[in-house]
């Protein structure tokens, strides 16, 4: 039976950006910069809309929360070949993390009537890796993380999840939720006549209040630094001199 | 690709008379001494917040297409864009950008699409000229006069890519001379068709088009022969195209010539009126040019990324070379002529938008402009490379021999430089004559001549004309406004003088009319960018003060060249260089190469 899925799509800086931190050290410059979904989504969307073209899902729901310019993200997923979007609309994103969003997806789940959650397994630009974990945990759901493989099989799934040291299969009963490795497929792009196509398609905007999800931080954010320069290197023209250069540092 | 000298003959029309007076083109006044700024001032916005948005949403795929898929060495190396690319490109829409959507196409507006060719610019030129040859001016033709039948019948499949489309009006003995054309078109007695003959030259897509625009000679009843503009498929029979040409550049593009062997053409094929095909041809071209200006500014922008992080980490004599000025100066005036160019392609391209149709002046500068600051661009910023610019594995020396066909093609720049000047002087030559006619008889119309007496008596007084563009630019800027308007009044007393030297001779004066042609163009640079830093002044946009400096060093030295090419135009000095020249190639032309003497004699 076709189930509903719901995609997470995250906005985030591009991947080819030069991030920048701002002086203040209260975060890192997003004014005037570019943006794009963060890859992992893109994955998992592909995903998504393999399912729905194989007919195992019924609709494909890309979801996004954070400022009003999440809604382009949204467009792409749509695309991309979502059926519709629903925008969570947050001020800002200083107040969101993943405990937040689970609990909006969460929410969003009961709501829509959702069958599985495609996640991608963490945004580039926070690397927080928790949020699929969570909406599992509080929708007591099966999870599988890290997929690079993925079969529905009845009322069942089957994934191949990327662990440590090597690949392992599991097999999980539906609903679930899935985060995406980056092996699981390699996304298409949205073509130009799909993305005016978009335009007719549905988005929600909700507010984060109408689900019910309280923004209460659950932590503060001290200071955002750079990592340290590298610094220029010196060639040593053998062992001997090497061993000298270390023990002039105090290395050995 | 050409465009005529029977085009640069003044032969004012009663309508073009007309259009002088109430001519808001910005460029069409400044040959009177005029400051017209509403084409102009403040820097035009074409787009809604709502074609903005889609227009934010086209660009990055097509930008990580050409990143991620299009492979310009590969392409190179097969003299032909990869299968997988051009597949690519049909499924996303990028053959029929401008074709309205109930024809298959996206239904783009100009400026929407001058931005997504500078992506493709930026990118790999050789894969602009196959679309741009396609789209541009392969079938704009039909876009721009066909009826609905021939629109529902061929745009369709040419917009989704299905077929390529192809511009033909070059001819082995018609290349700047368009309306030398051989190829002809002969009506069947019955009027069912046309028997169309002829050999097309370095036809860009002819080997590889379908559908082809093709121009020939019809005879016009009542008329001379004038030429025809018709819609011929290759399936028609007869049609036949040559091996692709060897190329300096553009390699992945086919360029082939097309012979048409007593095609029979069906007479319901003939694009717009019979005998109109010149102003066809001359309107396509006219209508594409804001997209070339637009791709090279891509292109410049490349390249100057390329240097820029070279100059970054690159160490000489123990210093980044960077600190260098030396780099300094490539570097800034490369952005600077980028930031014009950018500047201009998208002033152009909004003022077509806006419906305006009198932009054919600023079109033509707009392409030459953009095609030469590209040269020095790519070529100044090979130079920052050194070495490695010219090694093949750092794509820049690919780039410098794409773009030098920009200088040809499409109307030679030497042919467009001529047509600047003359439509521009034949304008104010009308507005001199209609001055004239208002001092032989006063009362006819008075305001005119009042208004303009004034104007010249403060002038001659050194009082400057009264016009400004205080208030109607950024504070900040004023300075460099008021330089501007000296250019300006400058170019209309030297156009003045020329007119009243050479009166109808000036057409013969090609030196003359280069020094004009080039003020003009760094004119309308000027203004271009005076008003777009304005805007970002305005706008407190991150980049304003940045932009400022780029404004500011352009147009100090851009008023220097103005100066410069006016007081050449009518110094007696500069006249002696012109007349040595035309000496000089006489006697080349008669030893047929260089006539000096060895220093070592032999």
């Amino acid at each position: 039976m076709a189930f509903r899925v719901l995609v997470g799509v995250k906005r985030v800086i591009d991947y080819a950006v030069k991030v920048r931190v701002k002086p203040d050290k209260s975060g890192v410059v997003t004014d005037g910069v570019k943006h794009s979904m963060n890859p992992f989504c893109e994955i998992a969307l592909e995903e998504a809309v393999r399912l729905k073209e194989k007919s195992l899902a019924s609709e494909v729901i890309a979801v996004s929360c954070g400022p009003q310019q999440c809604q382009e993200v949204i467009r792409t997923a749509l695309a991309i070949g979502a059926d519709r979007g629903i925008h969570v609309e947050v001020p800002a994103n200083d107040e969101l993390g993943p405990l937040q969003v689970s609990k909006v997806f969460a929410a969003l789940v009961k709501k829509e009537d959702v069958g599985l959650v495609l996640l991608g397994k963490q945004a580039i630009d926070d690397d927080c890796n928790q949020t699929g974990q969570m909406i599992a945990g509080l929708l007591d759901w099966s999870q599988g993380t890290f997929v690079s493989e993925m079969t529905v099989e009845g009322e069942t799934l089957k994934v191949v999840r990327e662990v440590d040291g090597g690949l392992e299969t599991v097999r999980l009963k539906l609903p679930s939720v899935i985060t995406a490795d980056l092996r699981l497929n390699e996304p298409r792009y949205a073509t130009l006549p799909n993305i005016m196509k978009a335009k007719k398609k549905r988005l929600d905007v909700l507010k984060i209040k109408d689900l019910g999800v309280e923004l209460s931080p659950r932590f503060q954010v001290l200071s955002i630094d750079e990592p340290p320069q590298r610094e220029a290197g010196v060639t040593v023209e053998s062992t001997a001199d090497l061993v000298k250069k270390l023990k002039e540092i105090g290395k050995i | 690709m050409p465009i005529t000298t029977a085009h640069l003959k003044p032969e004012t029309s009663v309508e073009e008379k007309e259009s002088t007076e109430a001519s808001s083109s910005f460029a069409a006044n400044i040959f009177m001494g005029r400051l017209v700024t509403k084409q102009v001032l403040p820097y035009p916005q074409a787009l809604n917040e709502e074609q903005q948005q889609e227009l934010k949403e086209l660009v990055s795929p097509v930008s990580r297409f050409f990143k991620e898929i299009n492979n310009p060495a590969a392409n190179e190396a097969a003299e032909a864009v990869e299968e997988g690319t051009m597949a690519g490109l049909r499924e996303m829409g990028a053959f029929g950008l401008q074709v309205p959507m109930q024809y298959g196409g996206l239904g783009l507006r100009n400026t929407q699409y001058a931005r997504l060719v500078e992506e493709v610019g930026a990118a790999d030129l050789a894969v602009g000229i196959v679309l741009g040859a396609h789209q541009s001016i392969g079938y704009k033709a039909i876009l721009l006069y066909g009826t609905e039948e021939q629109k529902k019948q061929y745009l369709p499949r040419l917009a989704s890519g299905e077929q390529m489309a192809a511009f033909c009006l070059t001819e082995p003995a018609s290349g700047s001379d368009a309306a030398s054309i051989k190829t002809y078109a002969k009506p069947s007695p019955c009027g069912q068709y046309f028997t169309l003959s002829g050999n097309k030259l370095w036809i860009s897509n002819g080997g590889t088009a379908e559908v082809f625009t093709v121009f020939a000679k019809t005879p016009v009843p009542g008329d001379k022969e004038k030429i025809s503009a018709f819609i011929v498929e290759r399936g028609f029979g007869g049609v036949t195209s040559g091996p692709p040409e060897k190329k300096m550049g553009i390699k992945a593009s086919n360029t082939a010539e097309v012979s048409f062997d007593n095609v029979r053409v069906p007479a319901s094929n003939l694009l717009g009126e019979l005998g109109s095909g010149f102003k066809v041809a001359m309107n396509v071209l006219n209508n594409g040019r804001f997209g070339m200006a637009a791709a090279l500014s891509g292109t410049m922008k490349s390249a100057i990324a390329c240097a820029v992080e070279h100059a970054n980490n690159r160490v000489q004599f123990g210093r980044k070379i960077n600190e260098f000025g030396a780099i300094q100066e490539k570097l800034a005036r490369a952005t600077t002529m980028q930031y014009a160019t950018e500047s201009m392609a998208y002033l152009l391209s909004a003022n077509m938008d806006a419906g305006s149709t009198d932009y054919q002046i600023e079109a033509a500068i707009s392409k030459v402009f953009a095609s030469e600051a590209a040269w020095n661009v790519v070529d100044e910023s090979l130079q920052i490379l050194g070495g490695m610019g010219y090694m093949q594995e750092c794509g820049m020396e690919k780039m410098l021999r794409d773009l030098r066909i920009f200088r040809i093609f499409e109307g030679t720049n030497d042919i467009l430089r001529l047509f600047i000047a003359l439509t521009g002087m034949q304008r104010a030559g009308t507005h001199l004559q209609g001055l004239q006619k208002a001092i032989r008889s006063p009362f006819s119309q008075p305001s005119l001549l009042t208004s303009e007496l004034s104007r010249r008596a403060r002038r001659r007084m050194g009082l400057g004309t009264g016009q400004s563009l205080k208030g109607k630019i950024h504070p900040e800027l004023d300075e460099i406004g008021k330089e501007l308007v000296g250019c300006i009044t400058t170019l209309g007393s030297t156009i003045e003088a020329l007119l009243m030297k050479h009166g109808k001779r000036i057409i013969d004066q090609q030196f003359h009319l280069k020094c004009v042609a080039e003020a003009t163009m760094d004119i309308y640079a000027m203004i271009a960018v005076i008003s777009r830093t304005s805007r970002t002044l305005e706008l407190h946009l991150p980049s304003a003060q940045h932009e400022k400096l780029l404004c500011e060093t352009f147009c100090l030295e851009a008023s220097e060249r103005v100066v410069h090419n006016l007081q050449a135009a009518t110094s007696s000095r500069t006249g002696l260089v012109f007349r040595n020249m035309a000496l000089i190639t006489a006697a080349l032309s008669q030893h047929g190469g260089t006539v000096h003497s060895h220093p070592i004699s032999f």
